[in-house]
């Protein structure tokens, strides 16, 4: 479904992106994983336009989505939560997803659905974003990106920061949400997050994907995950 | 496809929105306190002359707060818009100047809103061709921004001089709109009185916009973070052309309202407003109209109120209210994509 290839990406002097080369398989969840300062979310921002590829080519559903403009690339169907949530703090709920739904106003079913998942939202529904927790804030920036169907979510570190009741929540909710048929592309660091929910995943460092495999191969590989990630699977348990 | 998650903490209390009312009641706690130095009648007038001015104020500044907010643009050529708005209104209201001198409110206020329309529709094309030549190549550049805008501004003026001359141009008050209507003892000029209710539209259309429509959403969403207004799939620079457009149309309008309560148009009248202009949307709290508006009124009761108790120190006015708020809240009444 989507396809990074020799993706290069420079923020000023600093040449960020060396040469990705990503496969987002269509369906399921693809987790993108690295250290801190690997490129993850330099590659989401390049694919969403928000930083321009200086080299390579980005092509989504079979198009070259490399030059297009950030608006034309969400209307082609892909959906952004950035690490910052960056949830509209002075709009209620209500009003952040309604903004969300840009082809019409709120589809009431959907929101139902929604709120399914998060059912936090429909009770503050009517209050500033601003206002929320760390982890109803990214239950707003999850909405509101699927708020409308897509067909590729990115999704930046949405545990960053959050609860461990809270983080069990949102695998629940990607778990449900992996049974649509919008694709997930997930950056994490949280490895223990994503080794049950992830079907294919590809390492990050320095700027480029090292590994990319399926999870279950690394999740069961104590060594692999050693010389990717430096932890091994008991760490984390 | 629903599948009812427990959700943590979906149940923990909610901290109650909190509603910041105090730089909402500078404004009446400023009109009070003027009352004990004054009589009753000479309160009233100052009161409704210093909200006129406000208004007026506020009406030239809105624009500039809203595209500072939205676009991070110091347009120091906004006072260009003024002028220029209140220029163009002459092709209506010198040619018609015949209804204007009739008693009949109606045909003045008619006459009047065809020249604000007009006024309107020449600074908002102005507008949007000085955001696609001047502030264009300089987004996110703010020192060069001031620079080439206060260039534009200085340019514009120079056209004024040479499409309407170099002469200032009498612009005498519609006939109906001159005098004062009496409340008791207290005079009230009916052009204020107008200005006050123009004011008052404009404020609450700009309310209304903001907070009632997808647009006003999209507007506050994008001062807050425009990127993430790209990233669901809208247009952002469109938005800021309109934004920038419909700043200037207003301008226009206040220009015009300007014009009309100095009697007298000259191509320098914006820029000599910007000074006054710049330190309202300072103590409001850049990219806030609501602080716009607050810091409009206050300024202007102020600055009334001063020059009737201590006319030396209406002259530092302006500043020492600006010092005070700004003392008070460093980044103004309501900061960036608030209010």
């Amino acid at each position: 479904m989507l396809t990074l290839s020799g993706v290069h990406t420079h923020i000023g002097q600093y040449h960020i992106l060396q040469g990705v080369d990503l496969v987002v398989p269509r369906g399921g969840l693809a987790v993108l994983l690295g250290r801190n300062g690997a490129g993850k979310t330099t590659t989401l921002r390049t694919i969403m336009g928000l930083w321009k590829a200086s080299r390579g080519t980005i092509t989504f559903d079979g198009r070259d989505i490399t030059k297009l403009s950030t608006p034309d690339i969400a209307r082609a169907g892909i959906a952004y939560v950035p690490e910052s949530m960056a949830v509209f703090s002075e709009l209620t709920v209500r009003e952040n997803l309604y903004l969300a739904a840009r082809n019409g106003p709120l589809d009431a079913a959907r929101v139902d659905w929604i709120c399914g998942f998060f059912p936090a939202l429909k009770k503050f529904w009517n209050y500033p974003a601003g206002n929320l927790s760390g982890g109803q804030k990214q239950m707003v920036a999850i909405a509101r990106a699927i708020v409308e169907p897509k067909q590729l979510l990115l999704v930046d570190e949405p545990t960053k920061g959050l609860a461990p009741a809270i983080v069990q929540s949102l695998m629940a909710a990607f778990r449900d949400l992996k049974d649509t048929s919008t694709t997930i592309l997930l950056v994490e660091q949280n490895f223990n997050f994503v080794r049950t929910l992830g079907d294919s995943v590809s390492v990050m460092d320095d700027g480029r994907v090292v590994h990319a495999g399926l999870m279950h191969d690394l999740a069961g590989d104590d060594a692999l995950q050693q010389r990717l990630l430096g932890l091994s699977l008991d760490s984390h348990q | 496809m629903s599948a009812t998650l427990p959700i943590a903490q979906a149940d923990a209390p909610l901290p109650a929105a909190r509603r910041d009312i105090a730089p909402l009641l500078l404004v009446p706690a400023v009109v009070l306190a003027a009352l004990p130095f004054m009589s009753f009648p000479t309160w009233i007038t100052l009161t409704v002359a210093g909200l006129a001015m406000g208004m007026m104020i506020f009406i030239m500044a809105s624009g500039l707060t809203l595209v500072f907010g939205l676009m991070s643009v110091l347009n120091f050529g906004h006072g260009a818009f003024v002028s220029v708005g209140a220029f163009a209104a002459t092709y209506v209201l010198l040619p018609m100047r015949g209804w204007l001198e009739t008693d009949s409110l109606l045909a003045n206020l008619g006459v009047l809103g065809l020249a604000v329309l007009l006024a309107m529709a020449v600074t908002a094309l102005l507008g949007w061709a000085f955001e696609r030549v001047i502030i264009m190549p300089v987004y996110g550049q703010h020192l060069k921004q001031i620079l080439i805008t206060m260039g534009g501004m200085i340019v514009s003026e120079q056209l004024i001089n040479v499409i309407w001359g170099a002469e200032q141009i009498a612009l005498p008050l519609p006939a109906a709109l001159r005098g004062a209507v009496f409340l008791g003892e207290a005079a009230i000029e009916k052009y204020r009185l107008l200005a006050v209710v123009v004011g008052g539209v404009v404020f609450a259309a700009l309310f209304l916009t903001l907070n009632r429509t997808k647009i006003g959403l999209l507007i506050r969403a994008g001062v807050e973070n425009g990127e993430m207004v790209e990233a669901m799939g809208y247009r952002i620079r469109r938005l800021f052309v309109g934004v920038f457009a419909a700043g200037s149309a207003l301008a226009g309008l206040g220009g015009v309202m300007w014009g009309l309560y100095k009697e007298t148009l000259v191509a320098h009248m914006g820029s000599e407003i910007m000074v006054l202009t710049f330190i309202v949307i300072i103590i409001g709290g850049l990219g806030s109209v609501g602080g716009c508006f607050i810091g409009s009124l206050l300024i202007a009761l102020v600055g009334n109120y001063a020059g009737f108790l201590a006319p030396k120190v209406a002259l530092v006015s302006n500043i020492v209210l600006m010092i005070a708020v700004l003392l008070w809240r460093p980044a103004g009444l309501y900061t960036k994509g608030r209010h």
